[in-house]
C-alpha cells in the first residue's frame, strides 16, 4: 500500500475500500451494496461490517452518497419514491431486506435521530411513550412510566424535565429537542441508532451534551453516525469511513484517519482541501 | 520519492500559516547551523570575538523558538490541523525545541572557546575536536536539507550517520585521557576540549532527533526507539 502522499487524487474505476472494513464481531453486515434513485446510481457497490456497540462515522462531501448509506440500514429509503437498494444487508446474519420482515418493527430495533429535532407535537410523556405502546412494549402506566424515566435519563434530559413531563415537547430547546428525540429513539429498546447529523442544528454546549451522551450509549447501543463535523467525528467514534462520489474509500480506527489516513483522497478532505 | 504538499487548501490563509512555519523553521535551522560554525572557528582559530557573537546571538536564537511554537499555537487552536497538516505542526513544534538545544550547545562551546583561547598551551585535542565538528556540521546540514525537502530516506540515512559520531566520540574521550594521563598539566585544558566534543555530540543527538520527525511528518511513522 502507498502512502497517502504518494497517490493521486484520480479514483480508478474498480476502487476497492482501504483499511478496515470488516469486523470479527458484526452487528450488521453490508456486502455490495448499490443504490440508485431513478437512474441515478448515487452508492457503488460499498461492503462494510458494522461492530456491535462500536461508533462508527461516516464522513465525506456533500453528495457522497452517506446519507444514504445510512437510510439503507433500516430501510428508510424505501420511502423514497425511485430509490432502489442492491446488494445484502444483514442484522445479526438476519436479511433486513427479506420481503416477510416487518419495517416498522426493524425500526424500531435500528432507532433514527435526524438533523433537525422533530418532537411529535405532544408532551415529553408522550413522546417517549408513544413507541412502547404502539410496539406493546409495556401495558400498565407503572410500566410506562419506568421506561419513561429510564429512556429520560440515558438521555441526560430527565433531571431537566423530570417537573413538566405532561407539557409539549416543542417547548424545549433545541438541545433538549434532540436529547427528546434520542430518548424516543431508545424508549423502544433499539439494537442500533442510526444519527443523521444529530448536532447540525445544535449550539456548541447542547453538541457537547449529545456528544458525552453518544459515548454513554455506545456501552448499550451500536451507533452509526453521519456527520459534517470531522471534529466530531474524531471526538465521538471509534471507526471512520469517508465516502467519496458515492464510493466508500477508507474506514479504519477514527485515531488512524485524522492522524494517518490511508488514501489521499481521505487525507485531502480531513485537512481541508476539498469538500 | 513522497511529495509532501501542504498548500491547496480551501482556506488559502490556511496554506500561508503552515508555509510560515515551514519557512521560520528553515531560517532558524539555518541560524543555528551558522551559530554551530561559527562555534567551531572560534575555537579551532582562538577567536574569542566570534565567540562572543555567537553567545549574544543565541538570544535570537532562543526568540525565534518562542516565535514559532506561538505559531503553532495559533494554528492549533485556529484550524485544528489533521492528517499531514497535524503532523507538521507537532512536528515544528518538537523541531524548535531541538534546533534551540543546538543553539545552546554552540553557546557552550562558544563559552570553552573563550577559555581555550586564554590559554597558550600546545593545542591538545584539536583533531579530535575538528574530527567530530565535521561530522556533526554535516549531520546538521543533511538534516535540514531532509527538512526542506520533506526527504524521509534522506533523514534515514543521516540517522544512520550519526551513529558514527557517538562512537567517534567515544575514541576522542578515550584519547582525550590519553593526553591528561600523559601530562597532567594538560587536565585543565583537556577538560575543556571534552565538553566541547561532549556538545557536539549532544547536537549530533538533535539533528538525529529532526531526522525522525521528518519520517514522522512523511510517514506518519514513530521511529523513535526502534
Amino acid at each position: 500500500m502507498k502512502l497517502a502522499s504518494e497517490q493521486t487524487l484520480e479514483l480508478d474505476e474498480g476502487h476497492v475500500t482501504v483499511g478496515q472494513s470488516f469486523s470479527d464481531d458484526p452487528k450488521m453486515t453490508m456486502r455490495n451494496i448499490n443504490v440508485f434513485y431513478a437512474e441515478k446510481q448515487a452508492i457503488y457497490d460499498v461492503s462494510i461490517d458494522i461492530t456491535k456497540n462500536e461508533v462508527i462515522a461516516m464522513i465525506g462531501p456533500s453528495g457522497c452518497g452517506k446519507s444514504t448509506f445510512l437510510r439503507t440500514l433500516n430501510r428508510m429509503n424505501d420511502t423514497v419514491d425511485g430509490c432502489r437498494v442492491e446488494g445484502d444487508i444483514c442484522m445479526d446474519g438476519e436479511n433486513l431486506y427479506a420481503p416477510n420482515l416487518d419495517v416498522v418493527e426493524l425500526r424500531a430495533r435500528v432507532g433514527m435521530v435526524f438533523q433537525k429535532p422533530n418532537p411529535f407535537p405532544k408532551s415529553i410523556r408522550d413522546n417517549v411513550t408513544y413507541g412502547p405502546k404502539i410496539h406493546g412494549l409495556a401495558d400498565t402506566r407503572v410500566d410506562l412510566d419506568e421506561i419513561l424515566e429510564k429512556s429520560l435519563r440515558k438521555a441526560g434530559l430527565w433531571e431537566e424535565v423530570k417537573d413538566r413531563l405532561d407539557q409539549p415537547g416543542t417547548g424545549l430547546s433545541g438541545g433538549q429537542q434532540q436529547r427528546l428525540c434520542i430518548a424516543r429513539a431508545i424508549a423502544v429498546s433499539p439494537e442500533v441508532i442510526l444519527m443523521d447529523e444529530p448536532c447540525s442544528a445544535l449550539d456548541p454546549i447542547a453538541t457537547a451534551k449529545i456528544e458525552e451522551l453518544i459515548e454513554e450509549l455506545s456501552q448499550n447501543f451500536t451507533i452509526a453516525i453521519v456527520t459534517h463535523s470531522m471534529q466530531q467525528a474524531a471526538r465521538v467514534s471509534h471507526r471512520t469511513a469517508y465516502f467519496h462520489l458515492g464510493k466508500l474509500i477508507e474506514v479504519n480506527p477514527t485515531e488512524q484517519v485524522f492522524t494517518m489516513p490511508q488514501h489521499q483522497l481521505t487525507e485531502a478532505y480531513i485537512t481541508g482541501r476539498f469538500g | 520519492m513522497v511529495k509532501m504538499s501542504f498548500e491547496n487548501h480551501i482556506m488559502k490563509q490556511f496554506d500561508d500559516e503552515l508555509e510560515e512555519i515551514r519557512t521560520r523553521l528553515m531560517e532558524m535551522g539555518g541560524k543555528v547551523e551558522q551559530q554551530l560554525q561559527h562555534a567551531i572557528r572560534a575555537i579551532s582559530e582562538a577567536d574569542s570575538k566570534l565567540a562572543e557573537q555567537v553567545i549574544i546571538e543565541d538570544r535570537r536564537v532562543d526568540a525565534m523558538e518562542v516565535d514559532i511554537d506561538e505559531a503553532c499555537i495559533l494554528i492549533i487552536a485556529r484550524r485544528q490541523p489533521a492528517a499531514s497538516d497535524l503532523r507538521l505542526v507537532m512536528m515544528v513544534t518538537k523541531a524548535v525545541n531541538d534546533l534551540e538545544r543546538i543553539g545552546d550547545e554552540a553557546r557552550k562551546i562558544a563559552n570553552h572557546a573563550i577559555i581555550l583561547s586564554e590559554e597558550n598551551e600546545p593545542s591538545v585535542g584539536y583533531p579530535e575536536v575538528r574530527h567530530i565538528a565535521s561530522s556533526v556540521t554535516k549531520i546538521l546540514a543533511n538534516a535540514l536539507d531532509a527538512f526542506a525537502r520533506f526527504d524521509a530516506d534522506a533523514a534515514i540515512r543521516t540517522i544512520e550517520e550519526d551513529k558514527q559520531v557517538d562512537l567517534d566520540y567515544k575514541t576522542a574521550l578515550r584519547e582525550v585521557v590519553t593526553y591528561m594521563m600523559e601530562d597532567p598539566r594538560s587536565i585543565s585544558r583537556a577538560i575543556n576540549i571534552l565538553w566541547v566534543v561532549r556538545s557536539l555530540e549532544r547536537i549530533g543527538d538533535h539533528a538525529k532527533n529532526l531526522c525522525e520527525q521528518i519520517v514522522f511528518v512523511v510517514k506518519g511513522k514513530d521511529i523513535r526507539r526502534r
